[in-house]
């Protein structure tokens, strides 16, 4: 162990703390709705408070996101790993969930406006029916 | 000839069982994906005892075996950008003055991860996965210490071997 070797890992370490921090306060806002994305593509866009699952069937893989007060999280996965499903709840601005390898991003927005498909929809949404699927 | 050819075999076979061992007994770190990397023991230790292209066959012929065995053909893709990239950058600091195996490994375990990212951004077209940056890091240049500790404590006795059975 020399003193470069140290000095390397704590400045690392030091960079990646800060980096945290700095996400800590760019989350801090709640958002208000959730983009789904697969493969760089819209999927949709669901609010944040209705409770919903959102069931994602893809050529990739099936996905299920549920919304329960004002969280999403991913509730059921047929991914190999599953890690989606322990990436907990999130509700805050630009948080993710990601499925690797089903090529899944759900994204917290807190734009808003929004889409005029979307409200088109949100008048007759029930529950369980998405605001809007734009493929 | 044949006794270069039988140590990349035993090494890549060291490497091989690393990486099944990480399979069953997986060191939880809390986050998804973090793994300690135990078969970058033997690369490390190989760039110090063999030839760096021995090193890099070594690295390509272990990540695909260990992928087809254990994994599928996205986790040899995510595998073969971090290995490759921490090999290269491994390579270079080791030739740099004042640092030690430990450096090298946090170097080498930091560029791993950055290189896995840029993978999966990739393949998810989404850049915003770049949030995962610090705890990737940080995760980095831990495992890469634990790994330096443990490679520098062995690389002494993998030397005395190899004088023994000289080339």
């Amino acid at each position: 162990m020399k003193k470069k070797d140290i000095i390397l890992g704590l400045t690392i370490i030091t960079v990646g703390l800060i980096l945290m921090l700095m996400m800590k306060v760019y989350h801090h806002s709640e958002g208000n709705r959730i983009v789904i994305e697969v493969n760089g593509k819209k999927y949709g866009t669901y609010s944040l408070d209705e409770n919903q699952e959102i069931n994602v069937d893809t050529e990739y893989g099936h996905n299920v996101i549920c919304i329960e007060a004002g969280k999403a999280y991913m509730k059921e996965a047929d991914c190999p790993d599953g890690y989606c499903m322990r990436q907990g709840k999130i509700s805050k601005k630009n948080q993710t969930i990601v499925c690797l390898p089903h090529k899944l991003v759900v994204e917290v927005n807190g734009e808003q406006h929004r889409t005029s498909k979307a409200s088109d929809n949100e008048n007759s949404a029930s529950d369980i029916v998405p605001d809007a699927v734009v493929k | 000839m044949s006794k270069r050819i039988a140590y990349c075999a035993i090494l890549i076979t060291l490497a091989m069982i690393f990486s099944y061992v990480e399979v069953l007994i997986p060191v939880n770190f809390g986050i998804p994906g973090v793994k300690i990397g135990l078969a970058n023991i033997v690369i490390l230790i190989g760039l110090y005892v063999i030839k760096i292209r021995e090193v890099l066959m070594i690295s390509v012929i272990r990540i695909i075996l260990s992928g087809v065995l254990f994994g599928n053909i996205m986790s040899i893709a995510y595998s073969m950008a971090g290995g490759m990239l921490s090999l290269v950058v491994m390579a270079i600091m080791k030739r740099c003055k004042g640092f030690s195996m430990n450096g090298v490994s946090i170097a080498g375990g930091v560029v791993h991860n950055i290189g896995q990212l840029i993978v999966a951004m990739l393949v998810i077209k989404n850049f915003r996965l770049v949030v995962y940056l610090p705890v990737l890091l940080i995760a980095g240049a831990v495992t890469g210490f634990l790994i330096g500790i443990l490679s520098s404590g062995i690389v002494p006795a993998v030397e005395r071997e190899m004088e023994k059975h000289t080339f």
